[in-house]
């Protein structure tokens, strides 16, 4: 197939993994941002060609997962409690909160519909006009242009029952809280190829400047994966920290400014708080008080008790990179995909999930 | 889990759990328990002590029954009566069954359209003539608006397993070649797209189709046959998942060998489905022995249902009850069955 075949060639990832072996001295520690990097990594087996001084960790990217439990909760709750339409991307279905998901509140009644895009939740909203329905806002700097675009549409339109539960979150500011966290040393990241297709790739100049390593932007095909491991680790043994952007079929430096037109018009920066890394400054977004009458949270009052987290789930430190998925006492046993405990385990961005549909690694 | 989930209906993990901790220990039948796609029981002059075959060497009886819940009813390729009548046909089919008798049992949803009814009884006579079956008993029943999704039914078939033939999913066997009749993910990509909301332009066409022929045709090739599946809901991935759990061996399969069209792959691409977890309600994967495996995918391409067939994989004894496969770029992975519904991703 056109665009596929041509980015899964046998014979030129071999010959990119012989010079990622030939050029890779040193031990490099390697995160991928991004969950969709993470399952195309496990699904094409790019692991077990790499040599052994290349370590790959996973990154936060996987928004369903960084999604708080307590903002899951009061999704659930809305959907449970109240007579909203809900609508979501179907990752969210199946992620536990702290006492029930939307998979099981649906199964008690709910009106809960799983969209394909916010195009499909405004055509909700306009063929039940006597019925609020709430969009979830869940995603990175990829989603968020998109419900930016669609409040000014039910604006445009005059569609007063459309409202947004905006649970955005930015990505540049979650990388840096890892990196100050201390706890995961890293030598290179691979940057998310989706989210930089609309920020830029000068968004991660900071790494090189202000953290001394590498970032490369790569696409999701496995050339494009080990086409940015050997940009890695080309500028890993040169010693020269720089931002390489290997995705320039889609990336530009600048962005799409259209879509950041859209995200700054609608949206303000605000503090989020991430699952498994708690409250990081201006790393999400908040509707506009101008656009305060689309505002899920300012329209409904639920009461969804105290977030839970599940006895002896890692998925934090899985999503901080501190832990790999088989160092969880729980994972393969009390949590698989068909039963999960944590969100890493349900989304199929989570690194849990990846871990254990491709790898069959069992504890 | 205290409540059935949509997930229940998948046919992957949940589904399994249910008829594993739910149903079989109600329904203890050893013909149930092997949990092949038709049950495979002795014929009744048999299973009756001293009593005279009825026909000598006719063979043993293959009983299946499934229902049909499809939205939207009518989709490019096909309609619930169409899947009604060749879902059945192929579940015998795929124990080596010569599908003879349907029965069909409609719930009719109060208000329903005639036209609509009349549409799919039409289709369902087309499809029982092109299997060479005949529908000889039925029900009906109406239930209030609100109680039924316009139309819902339900068909059980009978057949014979000619004598000699011994097909299951607990058959396979190492060194046996994996052989798939054409490519995956037609049908439900097919209805997925013209499902409400999901508004991509495609041409995708589903690939439902009595598959009875195409199996005798193998069958006449060779009797070496040791399974056949029909991977309908939850996948290739679930249907060769239980094959090596039933068979407790390891099957693997390789990803450049196995046929998917164009805009299968595109449209998965793009949803982040993965094709091997989409159903088809027109192919079957095949465990065979090696030597007859050439002369199987020869006598296969000659019928217009498995002109694409071609050889996937391999069945080996290690690592028992997994299914592996050996990816474009020279990786392995593990393949799992469909974990809860097919669900598309965030972005």
């Amino acid at each position: 197939m056109k665009y596929l075949d041509e980015f899964r060639d046998p014979d030129l990832a071999a010959t990119l993994v012989e010079k990622i072996r030939h050029r890779s001295s040193r031990r490099i520690r390697i995160m991928e941002f991004c969950g969709t990097h993470t399952v195309s990594i496990f699904k094409h087996g790019i692991r077990q060609l790499l040599p052994p001084t290349i370590e790959m960790l996973s990154g936060p990217g996987c928004p369903v997962c960084v999604t708080a439990n307590a903002d899951l909760d009061w999704a659930i709750a809305l959907a449970g409690d109240t007579d909203v339409i809900v609508t979501t991307f179907g990752d969210m279905l199946r992620v536990p909160g702290s006492r029930s998901s939307l998979e099981r509140v649906k199964a008690e009644g709910a009106d809960i519909r799983i969209v394909y895009s916010t195009l499909d939740a405004l055509q909700i909203a306009r063929d039940n006009p006597g019925h609020p329905v709430v969009f979830l806002g869940i995603g990175f700097e990829t989603t968020a242009p998109t419900v930016a675009a669609s409040v000014l549409q039910a604006q445009d339109e005059g569609i007063s029952n459309y409202y947004v539960l905006s649970l955005h979150k930015l990505t540049p500011p979650a990388t840096r809280a890892i990196l100050d966290s201390g706890e995961s040393f890293l030598d290179g990241i691979i940057g998310p190829g989706n989210v930089t297709t609309v920020i830029g790739s000068r968004a991660w100049d900071f790494l090189p400047r202000e953290y001394g390593i590498s970032c490369v932007i790569a696409g999701f095909e496995p050339l494009d994966i080990l086409q940015g491991i050997y940009t890695l680790v080309e500028s890993f043994e040169s010693s020269e920290p720089r931002v390489d952007n290997v995705y320039g079929r889609s990336v530009r430096a600048e962005g799409n400014q259209v879509a950041l037109g859209y995200m700054s018009t609608v949206f303000d920066v605000c503090p989020a708080d991430w699952r498994g890394i708690g409250e990081i400054p201006a790393s999400g977004l908040r509707l506009k008080s101008r656009f305060r009458r689309f505002d899920a949270r300012e329209r409904f009052e639920v009461h969804p008790g105290p977030p839970e987290e599940p006895a002896g789930c890692r998925c934090g430190e899985v999503i901080r990179g501190v832990t790999t998925p088989p160092d969880c006492t729980l994972y393969g046993r009390a949590c698989t995909p068909h039963h999960p405990v944590g969100p890493c385990m349900v989304s199929s961005e989570g690194t849990c999930a990846a871990y254990y549909l491709y790898s069959g690694e069992t504890r | 889990m205290d409540r059935i989930l949509l997930a229940h209906g998948s046919g992957g993990h949940l589904s399994h759990e249910l008829i594993r901790d739910l149903f079989l220990p109600q329904f203890p039948a050893p013909a149930l328990a092997r949990l092949d796609d038709a049950a495979v029981v002795e014929t009744v002059a048999r299973a009756i002590p001293g009593a005279k075959p009825v026909t000598p060497g006719a063979g043993r009886l293959a009983f299946t029954t499934d229902s049909y819940v499809v939205k939207p009813l009518f989709f490019k390729g096909g309609d619930i009566g169409r899947l009604a009548v060749c879902g059945t046909v192929n579940d015998l089919a795929m124990v080596g069954a010569t599908p003879l008798y349907l029965s069909a049992a409609f719930v009719l949803e109060e208000g329903l359209d005639l036209d609509t009814l009349r549409r799919v009884v039409a289709s369902m006579k087309a499809s029982a003539d092109q299997a060479g079956v005949e529908i000889v008993a039925g029900d009906t029943k109406v239930v209030e608006k609100g109680g039924a999704d316009q139309l819902f039914i339900t068909t059980a078939g009978l057949g014979v397993v000619p004598d000699g033939i011994d097909i299951s999913a607990s058959n396979a066997r190492p060194g046996d070649v994996i052989i798939l009749s054409g490519a995956i993910g037609d049908h439900g990509l097919a209805v997925l797209s013209e499902r409400e909301g999901l508004a991509f332009r495609s041409q995708l066409v589903s690939d439902v189709a009595p598959l009875n022929q195409l199996v005798a045709a193998m069958l006449r090739a060779s009797p070496d046959i040791h399974v056949m599946r029909d991977p309908t809901r939850g996948g290739l991935a679930t249907a060769l998942n239980e094959i090596a759990l039933q068979s407790q061996v390891a099957l693997v399969i390789e990803e450049n060998k196995i046929p998917i069209h164009e805009d299968v792959r595109a449209a998965c691409e793009m949803l982040g489905y993965d094709p091997l977890h989409v159903a088809n309600e027109g192919k079957l994967v095949a465990m065979v022995a090696a030597h007859a495996a050439a002369e199987v995918v020869e006598a296969m391409r000659r019928d217009p249902h498995g002109q694409e067939a071609t050889i996937i994989g391999e069945v080996t004894a290690q690592p028992e009850g997994k299914v592996l496969l050996r990816t474009g770029i020279g990786g392995t992975r593990v393949v799992d069955m469909l974990a809860g519904e097919l669900l598309p991703r965030i972005c």
